[in-house]
């Protein structure tokens, strides 16, 4: 027993630096491919910032865009030098109500600050606040299903099999699809993976299916999965995991994930099916609309996005926004927003798309940098 | 190992003799057996001429037991006092209902039956692997290993315990399940007669089941039962194990005669501290188990679904509104209780074997 104390401290010790030198990874290879990145028609340059003021600017919310405000941080201590922001992925309800309760510089959000909500921050900020898209993600349908390695589906069809109509590999209305006559597809059950625990993907996934396929999904959206078909996995790794386990396995999950066995589905929103791309995603946002036209809430209207057909263009993403007052009380708070924004739609973009985000294209950071500037 | 204990036992009394040399010499002797019991005589002078020493120790050691039973009487009273809201708001019976839908503070209705279930039957599978292996180690280290190695076998369990459940639950999904998948999948095929084996409600999938996340479980809470077996089987009574052999009786006959029933109770108690940290396991099991959709759990081994503190842990990071937070909260609740009710079990059982 006496012999076991400073053995188990030792344990201890070993445990904790693997630890460490797992965590100590990640930087690096987020440094080392922001330099071969250069596909997106997108958000480049490096903008002058006028460093300075608070430090470390405190911020939560959305988990959804943790790894890629990680990547913001770097780059805007790279240029601010020894400027910090610390940001807290606690949820994206809590991001709002923490930024309304004057408790932190800028939330995140997975969906747009309205309603209440957005009365709520507008109290705190005695003026405006303000949405402002900082971060786009692709969601792909992946599967895993031998001897199909490219597959269109509709979003009628994708709505019929999450929520259970559609229960077969070769049923009818997936061999209809264009593009898949010459698929071989197989008598084989369809498993659908879900994400168990409740996620903005979830969310945006299903008020996506309600946007472009009205009819065939009437179970609403929310962020728990409503098609009660199939089993669900704890985040998107389960779920990606799972779907691996299974030949016939389908799921909705953040792009980044769907690879190593995983193919993500082509979708044709009747214009021919649409492979998911960073340039397809950014065709999307160019096309976007905003909820607000001509102010500077950037809030932009998904389901516009959602239920087009603009050809070649990908439409199932989810954009995650920071709420920020246009007008900050302490002027040291609002320098060093204005800092970090405008380097995180910069030089925080492109590093992006190795994390699976896509880089806000052109024509949305013009207004990014426009209502960043306008911060006062 | 007759020489490992006899050993053992000299060697604890000389140390509580010098610790304690400037005291009389009857005084640590008689107060070590006397103090659960009836104090002596001669003790009942001492506490008039007590010493500050003394007393601040006693007030130290008081206020930690008063401190550690406040907290957990605030942290009943704390989940007690979140969970009514949302009790108020549950459109269903709580302990009675399977589904759990709290996404609108407005219209909720969730109950914990499955949860419970779930729970339950990972924990017990657990259990019924773990119990016979940690009492093999167990008998193993104290009764048949040289010393030397006992030592280090001892410390190799420990150290299991040091494993994080995040890699448990890592290494159960990724490594393990697919590596008994065959077996599982054999056993589902073969007794599908059974109804504990029937084929689960995340079939065909046999991964992400209630059966490949007991066994990872069960080598989570081995070190539990293990160690503390060891400890309770280690202080066998010498004068016992040398009558025993005296009497002509086998390695087993001493170990059946003797060290098993002077252990019982301690091997129960270090199994339902097990069971305790079984039915509280939250990472491991949120990332093993597969979880059905809108079908509930059916008494086989081979189903899937959340525990309670799975269930918590696969939520907490979205809890937006106090009264959806609530129906967790409330869960936490009922795991309390039934956390609270093994142990108060497992106190009881060791409380009549000991006497």
């Amino acid at each position: 027993m006496k012999i076991m104390r400073p053995l188990s401290a030792v344990g201890i010790v070993a445990s904790a630096a693997l630890v460490l030198a797992a965590c100590g990874s990640d930087p690096a290879a987020s440094n080392s491919s922001s330099s071969n990145s250069a596909a997106a028609p997108a958000a480049t340059g490096t903008a002058d910032v006028a460093c300075g003021g608070k430090s470390p600017l405190s911020a939560e919310g959305s988990s959804a865009q943790k790894n890629a405000i990680d990547i913001f941080t770097q780059q805007y201590s790279k240029k601010c030098s020894g400027q910090q922001v610390n940001y807290n992925p606690s949820g994206s309800g809590a991001g709002v109500k923490q930024f309304n309760a004057n408790q932190i510089d800028f939330g995140g959000s997975d969906s747009p600050a309205t309603g209440a909500d957005l009365d709520g921050a507008t109290k705190r900020c005695a003026s405006p606040a303000w949405n402002i898209p900082m971060v786009v993600g692709p969601v792909a349908v992946a599967y895993k299903l031998s001897g199909v390695d490219k597959l269109t589906l509709t979003p009628s069809v994708i709505a019929k099999i999450f929520s259970g109509t559609v229960t077969k590999w070769n049923d009818p209305a997936i061999k209809a699809v264009k593009g898949n006559e010459s698929a071989n597809l197989p008598d084989k059950a369809i498993q659908v993976v879900s994400r168990a625990d409740e996620s903005g993907t979830t969310d945006n996934f299903q008020k996506y299916l309600g946007a472009a396929a009205k009819a065939d999904w009437t179970k609403g959206a929310g962020k728990k999965f409503n098609g009660g078909v199939g089993n669900g996995a704890q985040g998107s790794n389960g779920v990606a995991t799972a779907v691996k386990a299974a030949d016939g396995a389908i799921t909705y999950v953040e792009g980044a994930f769907a690879k190593d066995g995983l193919t993500p589905a082509l979708i044709d929103s009747g214009s021919g099916g649409v492979e998911l791309t960073s340039e397809n995603v950014a065709k999307s946002l160019d096309s976007a609309k905003f909820l607000k036209d001509g102010t500077n809430d950037l809030a932009l209207d998904l389901n516009g996005i959602y239920a087009s057909n603009t050809p070649g263009a990908y439409p199932l993403l989810l954009t995650t926004y920071e709420i920020v007052c246009s007008k900050y009380a302490n002027a040291d708070v609002s320098k060093a927003v204005k800092a970090f924004l405008t380097v995180a739609a910069t030089d925080g973009q492109q590093p992006l798309s190795a994390k699976g985000y896509v880089p806000i294209p052109q024509s949305l950071q013009t207004k990014v940098l426009a209502a960043v500037k306008a911060i006062s | 190992m007759s020489e490992s204990s006899s050993t053992r036992t000299p060697t604890g009394d000389p140390g509580g003799r010098s610790s304690s040399a400037t005291t009389p010499p009857e005084g640590p002797i008689s107060e070590q057996p006397a103090s659960p019991a009836a104090p002596e005589p001669s003790a009942s002078e001492k506490p008039k001429k007590a010493r500050p020493g003394d007393r601040i120790f006693q007030n130290l050691t008081t206020g930690a037991g008063i401190f550690v039973v406040a907290l957990i009487g605030l942290i009943g009273l704390f989940l007690l006092i979140q969970a009514i809201p949302a009790l108020r708001a549950d459109n269903v019976n709580f302990l009675t209902n399977h589904g759990w839908s709290t996404n609108d503070p407005a219209n909720m209705s969730f109950g914990i039956l499955d949860l419970l279930e779930v729970t339950v039957a990972t924990s017990l599978v657990a259990l019924v692997i773990a119990m016979p292996v940690s009492l093999g180690i167990a008998l193993f280290l104290t009764q048949y290993a040289p010393k030397k190695l006992a030592r280090s076998f001892a410390y190799v369990i420990d150290l299991l315990a040091a494993v994080p459940s995040i890699i448990f639950g890592l290494w159960g999904i990724l490594v393990f399940a697919p590596a008994i998948e065959p077996f599982s999948q054999w056993i589902n095929d073969t007794f599908s007669w059974f109804p504990l084996l029937a084929p689960g409600n995340v079939a065909p999938s046999v991964r992400g089941t209630i059966f490949t996340a007991g066994i990872v479980l069960a080598v989570m809470i081995l070190p539990i039962i293990t160690s503390l077996s060891r400890e309770v089987f280690e202080r066998t009574p010498t004068p016992h194990l040398e009558g025993a052999l005296a009497l002509g009786a086998t390695r087993w006959e001493v170990i059946r005669t003797t060290v098993l029933p002077f252990g019982k109770a301690g091997y129960i108690g270090a199994s339902m501290l097990g069971l305790g940290r079984a039915l509280g396991e939250t990472i491991a099991l949120a990332v093993i188990l597969l979880i059905p959709q809108g079908r509930n759990f059916d008494w086989s081994l081979f189903d899937g679904g959340s525990t309670f503190a799975s269930k918590i842990a696969a939520n907490y990071s979205e809890f937006n509104n106090e009264i959806s937070a609530g129906a967790y909260i409330a869960a936490g609740l009922v795991l309390f209780v039934l956390t609270f009710l093994v142990n108060f079990a497992a106190r009881s059982v060791i409380g009549k074997k000991g006497d």
